[in-house]
This record gives structure tokens, sequence and C-alpha cells, in this order.
């Protein structure tokens, strides 16, 4: 039973920690929101979904790129590349901004009950993945292969395979580059005061409205980033995708402590190794089922996550 | 007092209510029981639902809706706990039946009060560890709960798996009533008594004490704690019960489905009535009710826009939402009609 683990350790090793970086980014998305509402942002995962087609979109449709047409090389390969993460992001932040404007903003401004935006942000996340449905039929899209899966080299067995890790460090940096926007620039200062009490901030002149696009922006941007990466390992997308990865994702956030891009990210990092040692030695189909498990025993004897603040009073 | 805006029916048909005298809400609840009762002999007109019979979709989705919103809204509604996971207990009680209905003799009205059992057990077991838990945290692991046993079903060999389970039995003859498959009258009347049973349960534990108690943990936890509410006592009888209701639809369906697979399971399932009880009116029994209704009715209704539907589901959600942030039927504002009557009285 453990004998695929300890063969494969290192192997498993870094295509749970590719995996980990892509829950790190969208998890971003869950937690930022969480962060400055305190409510799930429950179309997530359909802005995730957006993501991905913009990926794919770039590559087949402005880049002309087909199934079979050859990898790109050089420069050429950097430009796609680079404009598929641009335009992912874009595409993400733009649905992200939508979503708040539809499903938030009046229901925040009229004061209500929470469950009540939580049913308009499911509304809004039907409206989203059913659209999708309808433009591709229902089928699963593949992506044309920009990026030729080169093995680089070896390290104590596990083959270091190019995508892979252009995910791991891109995502790196691109956590990196939000982390400290968020602690250093003056709207990142905002974001921090909003969530940590919002009259005060509105008091000291923070423009309320202003902040909470802003962290939708934000987290759209790094959501449709790990649509990218996803777009570049997996390759294949389909408009019903966003469910499994929004909970893993959530997962993470509420593991690492939801409300905190620190926890947003060793919680990714531990969901993915996890997913991936599990299913290593269960088999597959039950990695859902141990990652849910060491979710309730966290929560049981961690409640507020492996670095969170203390949410868990606050009321349905 | 009077109420002069009579174009606020709702306040108008309570005002009415309120009163009312014995025999006359006597008859108005016998009337409208008949009323609903008559429904599925209206298949022909405007009411009526393209493609699916409309007696089937009475049953499925409209009446299932109801009963189990109706159960969700206890756990939701009257004490105020995020549940997402409410389709495991529709789940474990569609399984108890299709396993023990191919395997042994018993028939759906005995196995009916054994699935509601394990649901209740699981509701316990579930409960137990994790309504320590509030707010979203308790989403999180209800939903977690509710993707397992869908997994664990998909994943087993004694639940044969993603193929589902055949053959399921139908219920024996009440009397003169037959069920059959071509005309589902009899099934939707069976789904009337059981969601008449759950109002009066209701009902009856909304005015005495673990109502109250459900009441004060839903305005402030920590206050009934400290008021001497036994809290985590009632919140696991309040999510208990919802399984109960849960346990026993699920029963019902297998029953009436004659065959159940974990992709019937999803998660979809329990956000759908999640948005039936909050649509509606979250704990206002006449506006789950209606709540659940209308969406379950409305995508069989507009079946002629077929592969849209869905979309104009979620549009009318975010809409609806939007406009009525408390449902179609607010719990609040009946009380305050009420309260607004006493001061006057």
């Amino acid at each position: 039973m453990f004998a695929v683990l300890i063969d494969q350790f290192w192997s498993l090793t870094i295509a749970g920690i590719a995996l980990g970086f892509i829950y790190v980014l969208v998890s971003l998305g869950y937690t930022m929101v969480y962060g400055v509402l305190r409510m799930i942002n429950f179309a997530n995962s359909e802005i995730f979904m957006w993501g991905t087609f913009g990926t794919i979109v770039t590559s087949r449709d402005i880049f002309g790129y087909t199934q079979t047409s050859a990898p790109a090389t050089g420069p050429k390969l950097a430009l796609v590349l680079l404009s598929q993460l641009l335009i992912s992001m874009a595409v993400a932040g733009v649905t992200a901004i939508f979503v708040e404007y539809v499903a938030y903003r009046r229901l925040r401004a009229k004061g209500t009950n929470r469950l009540a935006t939580l049913i308009s942000a499911i509304g809004i996340s039907i409206v989203l993945s059913e659209l999708m449905r309808l433009l591709t039929d229902s089928r699963p899209v593949g992506s044309p292969r920009v990026l030729e899966k080169i093995i680089l080299g070896e390290v104590w067995g596990a083959n270091l395979r190019l995508d892979t890790i252009i995910t791991i460090f891109a995502a790196a940096l691109i956590y990196f580059l939000l982390e400290r926007f968020v602690k250093l620039s003056r709207m990142g200062k905002a974001i921090r005061a909003v969530s940590m009490n919002e009259d005060a901030a509105k008091l000291m002149g923070v423009n309320l409205n202003r902040v909470i696009t802003t962290t939708f922006l934000v987290g759209g941007l790094a959501t449709g980033a790990a649509g990218f990466f996803y777009i570049t390992v997996f390759e294949y997308t389909k408009f019903n995708i966003g469910f499994t990865m929004g909970m893993a994702a959530f997962t993470a956030a509420v593991l690492g402590g939801i409300g905190n891009i620190r926890g947003a990210f060793y919680g990714g990092l531990f969901l993915g190794l996890l997913e991936v040692y599990a299913s290593a030695v269960l088999g597959t189909q039950w990695k859902a089922v141990t990652v849910f498990i060491v979710l309730v025993l966290v929560l049981l004897f961690k409640p507020n996550g492996l670095f969170g603040e203390a949410v868990q009073t606050t009321r349905a | 007092m009077k109420i002069r805006n009579y174009w606020n029916l709702r306040d108008y048909g309570a005002n009415i209510w309120e009163n009312a005298g014995r025999p006359v809400r006597v008859a108005i609840v016998l009337v409208s029981i008949v009323l609903v009762g008559l429904l599925p002999f209206t298949g022909g007109s405007f009411l009526a639902t393209p493609i699916a019979s409309f007696d089937a979709v009475l049953v499925y989705p409209v009446g299932m809706f109801v009963l189990m919103s109706l159960g969700l809204n206890i756990v939701v509604g009257k004490s105020g706990m995020l549940d997402l996971g409410y389709v495991a207990f529709f789940a474990i009680g569609a399984y108890t039946m299709a396993i023990l209905g191919t395997t042994t003799k018993l028939n759906t009205w005995e196995i009916m009060p054994i699935g509601i059992a394990f649901a209740m057990i699981a509701g316990v077991l579930l409960g137990i560890p994790t309504l320590r838990l509030r707010g979203d945290y308790l989403a999180i692991v209800t939903l977690g709960f509710g993707e397992i046993v869908r997994l664990v079903v998909l994943n087993s060999t004694w639940s044969k798996g993603p193929n589902g389970i055949a053959n399921i039995p139908m219920p024996p003859h009440i009397g003169p009533l037959k069920f059959e498959l071509e005309n589902q009258r009899v099934f939707f009347w069976v789904v009337m008594a059981m969601i008449l049973l759950t109002i009066w349960m209701i009902r009856r534990l909304s005015v005495r004490r673990p109502g109250r108690a459900w009441e004060a943990i839903r305005q402030d936890e920590d206050a009934a704690e400290l008021m001497g509410v036994p809290t985590l006592k009632y919140k696991i009888w309040s999510f208990t019960l919802g399984a109960a209701v849960g346990g026993a639809a699920g029963v019902l369906y297998a029953s009436k489905n004659l065959y159940i697979a974990p992709e019937m399971f999803t998660l979809n399932v329990s956000i759908l009535i999640l948005a039936c009880v909050v649509f509606g009116g979250i704990g206002n029994i006449w506006g789950v009710v209606i709540g659940a209704t209308v969406l379950g009715y409305l995508p069989d209704r507009i079946r002629f826009i077929s592969d849209a539907r869905l979309l104009v589901f979620g549009l009318v959600l975010v809409i609806v939402m939007n406009f009525r942030p408390d449902g179609l039927l607010p719990r609040k504002k009946r009380e305050k009609a009420i309260v607004k009557r006493e001061a006057n009285a």
C-alpha cells in the first residue's frame, strides 16, 4: 500500500507542490474576499473556470494553435505564454468585478442577511457556469500544446518537467507579488484595515466600495493565473471544472485559516501534497474523502485553521 | 384593526387568519388541503409542464422539494445553522430503501422508519463533533459530509458503485389506492400527507421548549448558553429532526424512482434545497413551501427554453435576492404584523 508512496516519493512531492501552488492562487480568491466581507465568495470556482477558458482561447483563437500544430519555441513561446497568463488574469479579474457588482453590491448596501447574499452568489455562479455550458455545448475543451513538456532533469529519481517547474516558480512569484501588494501598498493597507474593522476604516476615510472591488479584482487575478497554470499542466477544461477546484481551494483556505493570506499559502501547499500522497496510498477515488476528513479534524482540534484568526464565532 | 393596503396579500391574509375563529380556520385549512390535493387533475391546464408529465413533476421535484425544504428549514431557518450537506440524509434514506427493498421482503412502509432511523443516527454522529462550529465553518464541514457520503456510495461495492441500484420495489397499495408509474397522483397524496405531518410537527415544536431554544440559539447563541439553554443538545436535536425529514423523503424518492445512482445526490441538490428555503423566506413555513414550489416547478415549466432553463434559474435567484433579500414571504414582516395587531388590541 505504501510501496507506491515510498517508490515515487519525490516525483509525487513535485507534482504535489505544483498542484499546491494552483490551490494557493485559487484560495487567495476565497480568502481575500472572506477577509474583507466575512463571506464566502461562492462564485470563485466559476471565475477560475472562466480563467481556464481565457488561456485556451488565447492560444487557439488569437495565436491560431491547433491540437496538431508544433509547440512554440524561443521568444514566441514566451510571448504566447505571457499573453495567455495576462489574458486569463484579465478575464478572471473582470468576471470577479462583475460578480461583485451583480451579486454582492446591492445586497451589501441594503445591509441584509448573509444567507441572501450567499444565495445571490450561488445564483450568479449558476449563471456563469451555464453560460459557458451553452457556449461549449457541454463538451470538454482540450488545449493545444503550446509548451512542450520537456524533461529538464532528474532529482532523486523524480523527473523535473518544464510545465511543473514553470508552474511552481511563476505561481510562487505571483503569490509573492500579491502578498507584497497587500502588505506594502496604500490600497493593501486599506484592505487590511477593512478586514480588521470595517466601521473604523470607514471613519478613517477608506472608500469601502473601492476596497471591496479591488479585493475581488485581486482575488480574481490570482484565480485567473491559477487557471492558466492549470491548463499548462492538465491541458483540458470543461464548464463544470470549477466545482472540484473550488471545493479543494476553499478547503485549503479554511485549512490555513480563512481571511489570512499567509494561511492560504501554507493551506494550499499542504492540501496539494496531501491530495497527491493520499491518492498514491489509497487510490485516486478516495482522495477527496481524505481531504475532508483531515479538514474536519483540523477544524475540531484547531478550529481557526493553522494560521487563522478567530472567526469561529461569527454567525451565519 | 383594519389593514388598509389590500394589495399586500400577505398581511391581508395574515390578518384574516389572526381574526378568524376556530371553525373558520378549520374550514380554510380543509379547503386548501382539498384544493392542493386536486392539483394532479389540472394537468391539462396552463399549469401543465411540457415534456415531463404534470403529476410526476408534482411529486418530484415539487413535492419532494417542499418536504426537504421544510426539513432543512428546521436546521437553517429555526436554529440558524448553515447546512450545505443536507443531501447526505436524503441519500442515506434512499440507499436504505434501495438496499433493504431489493435484498429483503420488507415493503416501503416498513423500511420508512428504518431509513428515518439511519438518517437520524447519521445526524447525531455528524452533529456531536461538528455542531460546536459555527457559521461558515459549519457550512463547509456539512458540505464535506455530503460529499463524503456521495463518494463512499460511489466507490463501494455494496452500493453497486456508479451503476446505482435498480428494481427497487414500489410501495404496496393503501386500500384502493394503487401506486403506478404512469399515474403518480397517489405518490403526490403520500408526499402531501408527509408534508402536512412535517408542518404539524414543526408548528407544535415551535411553540414549545425546543422551538424557543432554537429561536434563542438563532438570535444569539452565547446569550442563550448563558441563560441556561443547553445549546449543543438542542442544536443536535434540530439537526437530527432535519435529518429525519430528509431520510423520509429519500425513502419515498427511491421507491418512486425505482432506480437510484450516486449522481442524483450531488452538492447541487443541497444548494437547490437551501435556495428554496432562502428564496421563499427563511424560517417561515409558508414562505418555504412557496419558495420550494416555485423553484421546483419553474425549471420544468420553462423547459421550452430547454437548454437555457438553468441559466434563467440562476438569473431568477440573483434578481429575487437583490430585490427581496428576505425571500418572497419573509418571517420578519409577518412577525411585525402580529406585533402591530397586539399593540393595537
